[in-house]
Protein backbone atom coordinates (compact mmCIF):
# COMPACT_ATOMS: atom_id res chain seq x y z
CA UNK A 1 0.00 0.00 0.00
CA UNK A 2 1.53 3.57 -0.91
CA UNK A 3 1.15 6.71 1.13
CA UNK A 4 -2.09 7.29 0.14
CA UNK A 5 -4.75 5.10 -0.71
CA UNK A 6 -8.87 5.39 -1.19
CA UNK A 7 -10.77 2.36 -1.77
CA UNK A 8 -13.84 3.28 -3.41
CA UNK A 9 -14.31 6.94 -2.15
CA UNK A 10 -17.43 8.58 -2.06
CA UNK A 11 -18.30 11.91 -0.41
CA UNK A 12 -22.11 13.72 -0.67
CA UNK A 13 -22.88 16.97 0.14
CA UNK A 14 -26.42 17.75 1.28
CA UNK A 15 -28.32 20.54 0.11
CA UNK A 16 -30.62 21.98 2.42
CA UNK A 17 -33.24 24.39 2.38
CA UNK A 18 -34.17 27.46 4.65
CA UNK A 19 -36.28 24.70 6.90
CA UNK A 20 -33.21 22.15 6.87
CA UNK A 21 -35.14 19.74 4.57
CA UNK A 22 -33.30 17.68 2.35
CA UNK A 23 -33.62 19.20 -1.52
CA UNK A 24 -31.01 17.22 -2.99
CA UNK A 25 -27.82 15.71 -2.68
CA UNK A 26 -24.53 16.38 -4.75
CA UNK A 27 -22.25 13.55 -5.38
CA UNK A 28 -19.01 15.76 -5.43
CA UNK A 29 -16.04 12.72 -5.33
CA UNK A 30 -17.92 9.64 -6.69
CA UNK A 31 -16.23 6.08 -6.01
CA UNK A 32 -12.55 7.07 -6.67
CA UNK A 33 -9.75 4.57 -6.47
CA UNK A 34 -6.35 6.26 -5.80
CA UNK A 35 -2.82 4.36 -4.43
CA UNK A 36 0.07 6.85 -4.45
CA UNK A 37 3.32 5.73 -3.59
CA UNK A 38 5.67 7.27 -1.41
CA UNK A 39 8.07 10.12 -3.45
CA UNK A 40 5.63 10.43 -6.17
CA UNK A 41 4.40 13.54 -7.77
CA UNK A 42 1.08 13.03 -8.82
CA UNK A 43 -1.14 15.94 -10.16
CA UNK A 44 -4.84 15.79 -9.88
CA UNK A 45 -6.44 18.24 -12.86
CA UNK A 46 -10.51 18.79 -13.24
CA UNK A 47 -12.19 22.11 -14.20
CA UNK A 48 -14.60 23.85 -11.69
CA UNK A 49 -16.73 21.32 -9.34
CA UNK A 50 -15.14 18.24 -10.86
CA UNK A 51 -14.82 17.28 -7.30
CA UNK A 52 -11.05 17.76 -7.19
CA UNK A 53 -10.79 20.09 -3.88
CA UNK A 54 -13.03 17.63 -1.80
CA UNK A 55 -11.24 14.62 -2.64
CA UNK A 56 -8.17 16.45 -1.33
CA UNK A 57 -9.57 17.60 1.55
CA UNK A 58 -10.11 13.84 2.47
CA UNK A 59 -6.49 12.77 2.41
CA UNK A 60 -6.22 15.44 5.31
CA UNK A 61 -9.37 14.50 7.30
CA UNK A 62 -10.76 17.60 6.76
CA UNK A 63 -13.36 15.65 5.31
CA UNK A 64 -14.62 11.97 6.31
CA UNK A 65 -16.07 9.68 3.28
CA UNK A 66 -19.84 9.03 3.20
CA UNK A 67 -18.65 5.65 1.57
CA UNK A 68 -15.36 3.56 1.07
CA UNK A 69 -12.35 4.42 2.89
CA UNK A 70 -9.03 6.45 2.50
CA UNK A 71 -5.33 5.94 4.26
CA UNK A 72 -2.69 7.69 5.16
CA UNK A 73 0.22 6.02 5.31
CA UNK A 74 -1.89 2.87 6.25
CA UNK A 75 -3.88 4.76 9.10
CA UNK A 76 -7.71 5.19 8.31
CA UNK A 77 -8.89 8.78 7.88
CA UNK A 78 -11.83 7.53 10.10
CA UNK A 79 -10.02 6.83 13.15
CA UNK A 80 -10.03 9.74 15.82
CA UNK A 81 -6.94 8.13 17.54
CA UNK A 82 -4.71 8.88 14.20
CA UNK A 83 -6.35 12.30 13.58
CA UNK A 84 -3.29 14.19 14.25
CA UNK A 85 -0.90 12.18 12.78
CA UNK A 86 -2.63 12.28 9.74
CA UNK A 87 -2.57 15.79 9.62
CA UNK A 88 0.66 16.03 10.28
CA UNK A 89 1.88 13.52 7.67
CA UNK A 90 -0.15 14.72 4.87
CA UNK A 91 0.23 18.71 5.24
CA UNK A 92 -1.94 20.67 3.10
CA UNK A 93 -1.40 24.06 1.27
CA UNK A 94 -4.82 25.79 0.35
CA UNK A 95 -5.86 28.31 -2.72
CA UNK A 96 -6.28 31.56 -0.72
CA UNK A 97 -2.72 32.48 1.01
CA UNK A 98 -4.00 35.57 2.83
CA UNK A 99 -6.93 33.12 4.47
CA UNK A 100 -4.14 30.46 5.49
CA UNK A 101 -1.34 32.58 7.16
CA UNK A 102 -1.48 32.82 10.88
CA UNK A 103 0.99 34.96 11.97
CA UNK A 104 2.24 38.35 11.76
CA UNK A 105 5.70 37.60 10.82
CA UNK A 106 6.53 34.78 8.48
CA UNK A 107 9.04 33.04 11.21
CA UNK A 108 6.07 33.02 14.01
CA UNK A 109 3.46 31.63 10.96
CA UNK A 110 5.99 28.78 9.86
CA UNK A 111 6.33 28.00 13.65
CA UNK A 112 2.64 27.22 13.71
CA UNK A 113 2.46 24.13 12.87
CA UNK A 114 5.68 23.06 14.86
CA UNK A 115 4.20 24.70 18.02
CA UNK A 116 1.10 22.70 17.24
CA UNK A 117 2.60 19.79 17.89
CA UNK A 118 4.25 20.51 20.56
CA UNK A 119 7.97 20.16 19.21
CA UNK A 120 10.42 21.74 21.89
CA UNK A 121 11.26 25.16 21.39
CA UNK A 122 14.72 24.55 19.99
CA UNK A 123 13.87 22.11 17.32
CA UNK A 124 11.07 24.92 16.28
CA UNK A 125 13.62 27.12 15.71
CA UNK A 126 15.51 24.54 13.11
CA UNK A 127 12.64 23.02 11.81
CA UNK A 128 11.93 26.80 10.73
CA UNK A 129 14.86 28.06 9.61
CA UNK A 130 15.63 24.66 7.08
CA UNK A 131 12.03 25.28 5.66
CA UNK A 132 12.50 28.71 4.63
CA UNK A 133 15.40 27.74 3.06
CA UNK A 134 13.97 24.80 1.24
CA UNK A 135 11.25 27.19 -0.46
CA UNK A 136 13.55 30.45 -0.88
CA UNK A 137 11.82 32.60 2.14
CA UNK A 138 14.90 32.98 4.33
CA UNK A 139 15.81 36.48 3.76
CA UNK A 140 12.06 37.30 4.49
CA UNK A 141 11.43 35.13 7.76
CA UNK A 142 11.63 38.64 10.26
CA UNK A 143 9.05 40.50 7.74
CA UNK A 144 4.78 40.73 7.72
CA UNK A 145 3.14 38.24 5.13
CA UNK A 146 0.67 41.18 4.23
CA UNK A 147 4.02 42.74 2.51
CA UNK A 148 4.73 40.09 0.21
CA UNK A 149 4.04 39.05 -2.58
CA UNK A 150 1.47 36.23 -3.27
CA UNK A 151 3.89 33.89 -5.03
CA UNK A 152 5.70 34.35 -1.74
CA UNK A 153 2.81 34.04 0.90
CA UNK A 154 2.47 30.99 -0.83
CA UNK A 155 6.21 30.29 -0.25
CA UNK A 156 6.07 31.18 3.50
CA UNK A 157 2.35 28.81 3.32
CA UNK A 158 4.45 25.69 1.84
CA UNK A 159 7.53 26.30 3.93
CA UNK A 160 4.80 26.26 7.23
CA UNK A 161 3.79 22.72 6.18
CA UNK A 162 7.19 22.01 5.37
CA UNK A 163 7.98 22.34 8.89
CA UNK A 164 5.23 19.69 10.55
CA UNK A 165 7.58 17.04 8.56
CA UNK A 166 5.35 15.44 6.47
CA UNK A 167 5.51 12.74 4.41
CA UNK A 168 3.56 13.94 1.88
CA UNK A 169 2.11 17.45 0.85
CA UNK A 170 -1.62 18.17 -0.75
CA UNK A 171 -1.24 21.25 -2.27
CA UNK A 172 -4.91 22.75 -3.62
CA UNK A 173 -4.94 25.07 -6.03
CA UNK A 174 -1.86 27.30 -4.95
CA UNK A 175 -1.62 29.20 -8.09
CA UNK A 176 -5.10 30.26 -8.64
CA UNK A 177 -4.95 33.79 -7.13
CA UNK A 178 -1.62 34.04 -8.62
CA UNK A 179 0.38 35.98 -11.65
CA UNK A 180 2.19 34.32 -14.00
CA UNK A 181 5.39 35.14 -12.28
CA UNK A 182 4.08 33.73 -8.80
CA UNK A 183 3.18 30.51 -10.17
CA UNK A 184 6.33 29.70 -11.39
CA UNK A 185 7.65 30.61 -8.27
CA UNK A 186 5.54 28.41 -6.40
CA UNK A 187 5.83 25.40 -8.53
CA UNK A 188 9.30 25.73 -8.74
CA UNK A 189 9.64 25.43 -5.05
CA UNK A 190 7.32 22.46 -5.12
CA UNK A 191 9.35 20.06 -7.39
CA UNK A 192 12.17 21.03 -5.19
CA UNK A 193 10.52 19.60 -2.12
CA UNK A 194 9.82 16.85 -4.50
CA UNK A 195 13.32 16.16 -6.13
CA UNK A 196 15.44 16.95 -3.27
CA UNK A 197 13.67 16.11 0.21
CA UNK A 198 11.91 12.92 -1.70
CA UNK A 199 8.03 14.26 -0.05
CA UNK A 200 5.07 13.35 -1.83
CA UNK A 201 3.25 15.79 -3.59
CA UNK A 202 -0.21 15.61 -4.43
CA UNK A 203 -0.81 18.78 -6.83
CA UNK A 204 -4.10 20.20 -7.39
CA UNK A 205 -4.43 22.45 -10.25
CA UNK A 206 -6.11 23.79 -13.44
CA UNK A 207 -2.97 25.10 -15.01
CA UNK A 208 -1.93 21.88 -17.29
CA UNK A 209 1.70 23.47 -17.72
CA UNK A 210 2.12 22.89 -14.08
CA UNK A 211 1.34 18.97 -14.24
CA UNK A 212 4.27 18.40 -17.07
CA UNK A 213 6.80 17.54 -14.25
CA UNK A 214 4.45 14.87 -12.89
CA UNK A 215 5.17 11.20 -12.84
CA UNK A 216 1.28 10.80 -12.83
CA UNK A 217 -1.93 12.66 -13.75
CA UNK A 218 -5.28 11.89 -12.93
CA UNK A 219 -8.45 13.81 -15.00
CA UNK A 220 -11.42 14.10 -12.52
CA UNK A 221 -14.85 14.88 -14.17
CA UNK A 222 -17.67 15.18 -11.54
CA UNK A 223 -16.36 12.92 -9.23
CA UNK A 224 -15.14 10.59 -11.24
CA UNK A 225 -11.91 10.03 -12.01
CA UNK A 226 -12.02 10.66 -16.39
CA UNK A 227 -8.42 9.83 -17.33
CA UNK A 228 -5.03 8.66 -16.08
CA UNK A 229 -1.77 8.38 -16.30
CA UNK A 230 2.14 10.09 -17.34
CA UNK A 231 1.84 13.56 -18.88
CA UNK A 232 2.43 12.59 -21.76
CA UNK A 233 -0.22 10.26 -22.16
CA UNK A 234 -2.80 12.17 -21.33
CA UNK A 235 -1.31 15.16 -23.14
CA UNK A 236 -1.46 12.70 -26.57
CA UNK A 237 -5.79 12.67 -25.93
CA UNK A 238 -6.28 16.51 -26.64
CA UNK A 239 -9.32 15.74 -28.25
CA UNK A 240 -10.83 13.92 -25.02
CA UNK A 241 -9.35 16.90 -22.42
CA UNK A 242 -11.23 19.43 -24.29
CA UNK A 243 -14.16 17.53 -24.27
CA UNK A 244 -13.54 17.82 -20.56
CA UNK A 245 -13.46 21.65 -20.61
CA UNK A 246 -9.48 21.92 -19.93
CA UNK A 247 -6.77 23.54 -22.00
CA UNK A 248 -3.82 21.73 -23.27
CA UNK A 249 -0.52 23.92 -23.63
CA UNK A 250 -0.22 25.34 -26.96
CA UNK A 251 2.32 23.88 -28.10
CA UNK A 252 0.92 20.97 -27.08
CA UNK A 253 -2.11 21.79 -29.17
CA UNK A 254 -0.16 22.88 -31.94
CA UNK A 255 1.59 19.80 -32.64
CA UNK A 256 -1.56 17.82 -32.14
CA UNK A 257 -3.00 20.47 -34.91
CA UNK A 258 0.34 19.94 -37.23
CA UNK A 259 -0.03 16.54 -36.71
CA UNK A 260 -3.70 16.10 -37.89
CA UNK A 261 -2.56 18.07 -41.06
CA UNK A 262 -0.04 15.11 -41.92
CA UNK A 263 2.99 16.92 -39.86
CA UNK A 264 5.10 13.66 -39.07
CA UNK A 265 5.55 14.41 -35.02
CA UNK A 266 5.11 12.41 -32.08
CA UNK A 267 1.64 12.72 -29.83
CA UNK A 268 2.48 14.37 -26.31
CA UNK A 269 4.85 16.63 -26.86
CA UNK A 270 4.65 18.91 -23.54
CA UNK A 271 7.87 21.51 -24.13
CA UNK A 272 8.64 24.32 -26.66
CA UNK A 273 12.43 22.84 -26.40
CA UNK A 274 10.61 19.00 -27.41
CA UNK A 275 8.45 20.98 -29.93
CA UNK A 276 11.20 22.49 -31.89
CA UNK A 277 13.83 19.02 -31.55
CA UNK A 278 10.85 17.45 -33.17
CA UNK A 279 10.21 19.63 -35.71
CA UNK A 280 13.89 19.54 -36.70
CA UNK A 281 13.64 15.81 -36.96
CA UNK A 282 11.38 15.71 -39.55
CA UNK A 283 12.84 18.41 -41.80
CA UNK A 284 16.21 16.21 -42.19
CA UNK B 1 -7.76 57.44 3.62
CA UNK B 2 -8.89 53.96 5.10
CA UNK B 3 -5.80 52.87 5.27
CA UNK B 4 -4.18 55.68 7.53
CA UNK B 5 -5.53 53.91 10.67
CA UNK B 6 -1.67 52.66 12.18
CA UNK B 7 -3.33 51.33 15.63
CA UNK B 8 -2.49 47.82 16.16
CA UNK B 9 -0.16 47.72 13.24
CA UNK B 10 3.75 46.40 13.45
CA UNK B 11 6.31 48.71 12.52
CA UNK B 12 9.44 46.23 11.94
CA UNK B 13 12.62 47.64 13.68
CA UNK B 14 15.21 46.59 16.17
CA UNK B 15 15.30 48.49 19.22
CA UNK B 16 15.24 47.99 22.50
CA UNK B 17 11.49 48.55 23.22
CA UNK B 18 11.22 46.10 20.04
CA UNK B 19 13.26 43.21 22.48
CA UNK B 20 11.27 43.67 25.38
CA UNK B 21 9.15 41.24 26.69
CA UNK B 22 5.50 41.34 25.82
CA UNK B 23 4.64 41.20 29.30
CA UNK B 24 6.97 43.98 30.57
CA UNK B 25 5.15 46.30 27.56
CA UNK B 26 1.65 45.38 28.47
CA UNK B 27 1.76 46.59 31.92
CA UNK B 28 4.24 49.28 31.01
CA UNK B 29 0.88 50.63 28.95
CA UNK B 30 -0.97 49.88 31.58
CA UNK B 31 0.59 51.52 34.06
CA UNK B 32 1.25 54.26 31.92
CA UNK B 33 -2.10 54.51 31.32
CA UNK B 34 -3.04 54.54 35.12
CA UNK B 35 -0.49 57.25 35.56
CA UNK B 36 -2.33 59.60 33.55
CA UNK B 37 -4.78 59.21 35.31
CA UNK B 38 -2.80 60.02 38.47
CA UNK B 39 -1.73 63.47 37.61
CA UNK B 40 -3.53 65.93 37.44
CA UNK B 41 -1.11 69.00 37.30
CA UNK B 42 0.54 70.17 34.66
CA UNK B 43 4.51 69.15 35.82
CA UNK B 44 2.35 65.59 35.75
CA UNK B 45 2.06 65.75 32.59
CA UNK B 46 5.43 67.15 31.69
CA UNK B 47 6.65 64.00 33.28
CA UNK B 48 4.68 61.84 31.19
CA UNK B 49 5.06 63.35 28.15
CA UNK B 50 9.25 62.99 28.72
CA UNK B 51 8.63 59.65 29.76
CA UNK B 52 6.18 58.74 26.18
CA UNK B 53 8.97 61.08 24.17
CA UNK B 54 11.70 59.10 25.91
CA UNK B 55 10.01 55.26 24.86
CA UNK B 56 8.92 56.97 21.42
CA UNK B 57 12.84 57.84 20.78
CA UNK B 58 14.09 54.22 21.89
CA UNK B 59 11.54 52.53 19.98
CA UNK B 60 12.59 54.02 16.50
CA UNK B 61 9.70 54.42 15.68
CA UNK B 62 9.30 57.36 13.81
CA UNK B 63 6.74 59.81 15.38
CA UNK B 64 4.87 60.78 11.87
CA UNK B 65 3.65 57.24 12.17
CA UNK B 66 1.90 57.73 15.36
CA UNK B 67 0.44 61.16 14.40
CA UNK B 68 -1.11 59.19 11.03
CA UNK B 69 -2.51 56.77 13.52
CA UNK B 70 -4.18 59.98 15.85
CA UNK B 71 -6.14 60.70 12.82
CA UNK B 72 -8.81 58.20 13.58
CA UNK B 73 -9.51 59.77 16.95
CA UNK B 74 -9.85 63.23 16.29
CA UNK B 75 -13.52 63.31 16.08
CA UNK B 76 -13.82 61.57 19.78
CA UNK B 77 -11.34 64.02 20.85
CA UNK B 78 -13.22 66.79 19.05
CA UNK B 79 -16.29 65.63 20.80
CA UNK B 80 -14.97 65.46 24.44
CA UNK B 81 -13.15 68.84 23.98
CA UNK B 82 -16.05 70.76 22.65
CA UNK B 83 -18.76 69.33 25.91
CA UNK B 84 -15.94 69.88 28.68
CA UNK B 85 -15.38 73.48 27.01
CA UNK B 86 -18.82 73.79 27.68
CA UNK B 87 -20.55 72.12 29.92
CA UNK B 88 -18.19 72.79 32.63
CA UNK B 89 -19.25 75.03 35.77
CA UNK B 90 -17.56 77.64 37.09
CA UNK B 91 -15.54 80.98 36.37
CA UNK B 92 -17.03 82.04 32.95
CA UNK B 93 -14.12 83.41 30.82
CA UNK B 94 -15.45 83.93 27.40
CA UNK B 95 -19.32 83.48 26.80
CA UNK B 96 -21.16 84.01 23.50
CA UNK B 97 -25.31 83.86 22.96
CA UNK B 98 -25.74 80.71 25.53
CA UNK B 99 -22.41 78.99 25.59
CA UNK B 100 -20.14 79.85 28.11
CA UNK B 101 -16.52 78.96 27.99
CA UNK B 102 -15.33 78.40 31.71
CA UNK B 103 -11.88 78.55 33.17
CA UNK B 104 -12.30 75.10 34.68
CA UNK B 105 -14.16 73.90 31.21
CA UNK B 106 -10.63 75.11 29.47
CA UNK B 107 -8.66 73.13 32.14
CA UNK B 108 -10.34 70.10 31.78
CA UNK B 109 -10.70 70.17 28.14
CA UNK B 110 -7.21 70.78 27.68
CA UNK B 111 -6.44 68.04 29.79
CA UNK B 112 -8.91 65.46 28.30
CA UNK B 113 -7.42 66.06 25.14
CA UNK B 114 -3.78 65.48 26.43
CA UNK B 115 -4.82 62.29 27.95
CA UNK B 116 -6.57 61.06 25.62
CA UNK B 117 -4.16 61.95 23.02
CA UNK B 118 -1.21 59.94 25.01
CA UNK B 119 -3.23 57.15 26.08
CA UNK B 120 -3.32 56.69 22.42
CA UNK B 121 -0.16 57.56 21.47
CA UNK B 122 0.98 55.21 24.53
CA UNK B 123 -1.04 52.33 23.73
CA UNK B 124 -0.10 52.27 20.27
CA UNK B 125 3.54 52.85 20.89
CA UNK B 126 2.79 49.03 21.96
CA UNK B 127 0.95 47.74 19.12
CA UNK B 128 3.75 49.00 16.83
CA UNK B 129 6.79 47.61 18.86
CA UNK B 130 4.99 44.51 19.51
CA UNK B 131 3.72 41.66 17.14
CA UNK B 132 0.45 40.54 17.66
CA UNK B 133 1.79 37.04 18.12
CA UNK B 134 3.93 38.20 21.05
CA UNK B 135 1.43 40.30 22.39
CA UNK B 136 -1.22 37.55 22.77
CA UNK B 137 1.77 35.26 24.49
CA UNK B 138 2.14 37.79 26.60
CA UNK B 139 -1.51 38.48 27.61
CA UNK B 140 -1.77 34.56 27.70
CA UNK B 141 0.79 34.53 30.61
CA UNK B 142 -0.41 37.12 32.19
CA UNK B 143 -3.67 36.08 32.58
CA UNK B 144 -3.16 32.76 33.10
CA UNK B 145 -4.39 32.01 36.85
CA UNK B 146 -7.71 32.98 35.57
CA UNK B 147 -7.52 29.52 33.88
CA UNK B 148 -8.29 28.16 37.63
CA UNK B 149 -11.67 29.91 37.00
CA UNK B 150 -11.96 28.59 34.09
CA UNK B 151 -11.65 31.19 31.48
CA UNK B 152 -10.34 30.03 28.40
CA UNK B 153 -7.14 32.29 28.63
CA UNK B 154 -5.56 30.36 25.36
CA UNK B 155 -8.44 30.57 23.09
CA UNK B 156 -9.00 34.27 23.97
CA UNK B 157 -5.74 35.24 23.15
CA UNK B 158 -5.79 33.11 19.97
CA UNK B 159 -8.91 34.85 18.87
CA UNK B 160 -7.16 38.39 19.52
CA UNK B 161 -3.98 37.76 17.21
CA UNK B 162 -6.52 36.45 14.51
CA UNK B 163 -8.52 39.74 14.54
CA UNK B 164 -5.05 41.65 14.93
CA UNK B 165 -3.59 40.05 11.84
CA UNK B 166 -6.91 39.76 9.65
CA UNK B 167 -7.41 44.03 10.41
CA UNK B 168 -5.22 45.43 7.27
CA UNK B 169 -6.72 42.69 4.75
CA UNK B 170 -9.85 43.75 5.65
CA UNK B 171 -9.04 47.51 5.49
CA UNK B 172 -7.97 46.66 2.34
CA UNK B 173 -11.12 44.69 1.34
CA UNK B 174 -13.01 47.82 2.25
CA UNK B 175 -11.15 49.64 0.13
CA UNK B 176 -11.50 47.42 -2.80
CA UNK B 177 -15.24 47.23 -2.53
CA UNK B 178 -15.66 50.78 -1.65
CA UNK B 179 -14.36 51.76 -5.20
CA UNK B 180 -15.73 48.89 -6.78
CA UNK B 181 -19.19 50.13 -5.01
CA UNK B 182 -18.18 53.65 -6.11
CA UNK B 183 -17.41 52.42 -9.72
CA UNK B 184 -21.01 51.22 -10.32
CA UNK B 185 -22.57 54.81 -9.22
CA UNK B 186 -22.77 54.36 -5.33
CA UNK B 187 -22.44 57.35 -2.82
CA UNK B 188 -20.67 57.42 -0.11
CA UNK B 189 -19.75 61.35 0.26
CA UNK B 190 -23.06 63.48 0.41
CA UNK B 191 -26.13 62.83 2.11
CA UNK B 192 -26.89 63.55 5.98
CA UNK B 193 -25.53 61.05 8.62
CA UNK B 194 -28.84 59.04 7.96
CA UNK B 195 -28.60 58.65 4.04
CA UNK B 196 -24.73 58.15 4.95
CA UNK B 197 -25.33 55.13 7.30
CA UNK B 198 -27.71 53.53 4.41
CA UNK B 199 -25.02 54.18 2.19
CA UNK B 200 -22.59 51.77 3.93
CA UNK B 201 -25.24 49.19 3.75
CA UNK B 202 -23.81 47.64 0.33
CA UNK B 203 -20.34 48.25 1.59
CA UNK B 204 -21.10 45.62 5.12
CA UNK B 205 -22.84 43.11 3.41
CA UNK B 206 -19.97 41.90 0.83
CA UNK B 207 -17.63 42.40 3.81
CA UNK B 208 -18.94 40.53 5.92
CA UNK B 209 -19.60 37.82 3.89
CA UNK B 210 -16.38 37.73 2.84
CA UNK B 211 -15.12 37.93 6.47
CA UNK B 212 -17.18 34.77 7.32
CA UNK B 213 -15.39 33.35 4.19
CA UNK B 214 -12.10 33.90 5.21
CA UNK B 215 -13.05 32.60 8.59
CA UNK B 216 -13.61 29.57 7.61
CA UNK B 217 -11.16 29.13 5.62
CA UNK B 218 -8.49 29.89 8.24
CA UNK B 219 -10.02 27.89 10.67
CA UNK B 220 -9.54 25.09 8.07
CA UNK B 221 -6.07 26.01 7.45
CA UNK B 222 -5.40 26.15 11.13
CA UNK B 223 -7.25 22.30 11.35
CA UNK B 224 -4.86 21.01 8.64
CA UNK B 225 -1.49 22.54 10.61
CA UNK B 226 -2.70 20.41 13.65
CA UNK B 227 -4.12 23.24 15.86
CA UNK B 228 -6.03 22.05 18.15
CA UNK B 229 -6.67 24.45 20.74
CA UNK B 230 -3.88 25.07 24.38
CA UNK B 231 -3.01 21.82 25.35
CA UNK B 232 -0.07 19.97 23.99
CA UNK B 233 1.34 23.21 22.32
CA UNK B 234 5.02 24.37 23.14
CA UNK B 235 6.34 27.93 22.24
CA UNK B 236 8.47 29.13 19.75
CA UNK B 237 9.21 32.30 21.26
CA UNK B 238 8.74 31.33 24.61
CA UNK B 239 8.64 33.89 27.31
CA UNK B 240 11.50 34.46 30.03
CA UNK B 241 12.85 37.77 31.61
CA UNK B 242 15.78 39.16 30.99
CA UNK B 243 18.05 41.60 32.70
CA UNK B 244 16.40 44.34 30.15
CA UNK B 245 13.37 43.59 31.26
CA UNK B 246 13.97 43.85 34.63
CA UNK B 247 15.63 46.64 34.37
CA UNK B 248 12.56 47.97 31.86
CA UNK B 249 10.21 47.19 35.22
CA UNK B 250 12.86 49.08 37.57
CA UNK B 251 11.92 52.03 35.30
CA UNK B 252 8.88 51.62 34.87
CA UNK B 253 8.36 51.65 39.04
CA UNK B 254 10.61 54.92 39.36
CA UNK B 255 8.60 56.69 36.85
CA UNK B 256 4.96 55.72 38.14
CA UNK B 257 6.26 56.46 41.74
CA UNK B 258 7.86 59.77 40.45
CA UNK B 259 4.15 60.17 39.13
CA UNK B 260 2.62 59.39 42.62
CA UNK B 261 4.93 61.73 44.54
CA UNK B 262 4.17 64.56 41.62
CA UNK B 263 0.21 63.84 42.95
CA UNK B 264 1.15 64.11 46.39
CA UNK B 265 3.29 66.69 46.80
CA UNK B 266 2.76 69.16 44.43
Amino acid sequence: MGIIKTDKLTFEYIRRDEEGNVEGITRAVDEVDLDVAQGEFIAILGHNGSGKSTLAKHINAILYPTEGTVWVDGMDTQDELHLWDIRQEAGMVFQNPDNQIIGQVVEEDVGFGPENMGVPTKEIWERVEESLKAVGMYEFRKHSPNKLSGGQKQRVSIAGVIAMHPKCIILDEPTAMLDPNGRKEVIRAVRALNDVEGITVVLITHYMEEIIHADQVFVMDRGHIAMEGTPREIFSRVDELKELRLDVPQVTLLAHELRKQGVNLPEGILTIEEFVEALGKCRS
Amino acid sequence: MIRDITLGQYYQADSVIHRLDPRVKLVATIGFIISLFVVDSWVGYVAAALFLACMIKLSKVPFSYMVKGMRAIVFILMITVVFNLFLTPGEPLVSVWKLTITKEGLRIAVMMAVRLSFLIVGSSLMTLTTTPNSLTDGMEKLMKPLKYVKVPVHEIAMMMSIALRFIPILLEETDKIMKAQIARGADFESGNLIKKAKAMVPLLVPLFISAFRRANDLAMAMEARCYRGGEHRTKMKPLCYRAADRAAYGVLLAYFAGCVAIRIWL
